[in-house]
């Protein structure tokens, strides 16, 4: 094992702060892109029902009267 | 058996089929991320020159691949789609500059954060950095003339001659160690040499990028098809599709 302790590898042989910077970022930038897409996604989906269903009222009602 | 090879090529059996895939590629994703940084972080040794700062390596190096196959990627696509105006091509081009700005971002970033313990500076502008850093800006450049232009046949046209200049650059960067004397060190990894570390730092490096491939291609399909719905919103075929319709 590489490590005697967790304090160990946090402190990362004192290169602590660059290692984790480094990776935090980069967790917070892929995480954040699936959510993003993910959303984007959601909201279109949403917004495409939406139009769907007040054509499909629009038809009923030139069908009615 | 005639096999029909364009049948993928149109947008709406596309979206089907890159709705099967993304499921595979996000799972292969979380496994391989998984083992490449337990890989990384419990099985690779310390290096004898670097101590455990080395370890940003495993996201450092993959970040910068990727950064300059997805524009290749990129490149290609929007060229297929300028010359044989295929609308599919073009919406993946698209689809691609987001994820790529965003790993040549994590590659500047993880490097200037290496940089500093290693060389004493967060940057230098120096060919390699610099080469990147430009890099970053051809895909924000793609991006916002893209987004600049209402009519999306004619911001595909657009991109694809920005797409395509742009590639001249990726060569740059990958030289840039050898033609210039740059603080950058030379390619550790290179198909002519055998590599220059140790066996459980390359498998890990390897995994980690085969990792963030697998990233990029579910993360590009689910924004490809959010594309292709909003592009071919006003079409039958959308307005009867699950979730669409119910």
């Amino acid at each position: 094992m590489i490590w005697a302790s967790w304090s160990d590898f946090f402190d990362m042989g004192g290169y602590g702060f660059y290692v984790w910077g480094s990776y935090i970022v980069s967790v917070i930038c892929i995480v954040g892109e699936v959510i993003l897409v993910l959303k984007r996604k959601r909201t279109l989906l949403k917004h495409l029902s939406l139009i769907h269903e007040s054509t499909k009222e629009e038809k009923i009602n030139e069908t009615t009267s | 058996m005639a096999i029909n090879w364009f049948k993928y090529s149109s947008p709406a059996s596309f979206y089907v089929l890159a709705g099967k895939m993304i499921p595979l590629f996000s799972i292969a994703a979380t496994i391989l991320f998984a083992v490449g940084l337990y890989i990384g972080f419990f099985v690779a040794p310390t290096d004898f020159q670097q101590g455990e700062a080395y370890r940003i390596i495993f996201i450092h190096v993959p970040a910068a691949w990727m950064s300059m196959f997805l524009y290749v990627m990129m490149a290609v696509w929007a060229g297929i789609g300028l010359a044989f105006n295929t609308r599919l091509s073009s919406m993946m081009a698209t689809a691609i500059a987001p994820t790529g700005a965003m790993f040549t971002f994590l590659a500047l970033w993880t490097g200037a954060i290496w940089g500093k313990p290693m060389w004493g500076t967060w940057w230098v502008w120096d060919a390699r950095l610099t080469s990147e850093l430009i890099l970053l800006f051809l895909y924000i450049g793609f991006m916002s003339l893209q987004a600049a232009i209402d009519d999306p046949r004619r911001a595909d046209k657009a991109g694809a001659v920005i797409a395509l200049v742009g590639v001249v650059n990726i060569p740059i960067i990958y030289f840039s160690v050898k033609w210039w004397n740059t603080l950058h060190q030379g390619a550790t990894v290179s198909v002519t040499s055998s590599p220059k570390m140790a066996a459980t730092m390359l498998t890990g490096m390897l995994i980690m990028s085969i990792a963030c491939w697998m990233y990029a291609i579910a993360v590009i399909l689910i924004r490809t098809r959010t594309i292709i719905l909003e592009r071919e919103r006003h079409t039958s075929w959308v307005s009867e599709l699950k979730g669409v319709s119910s």
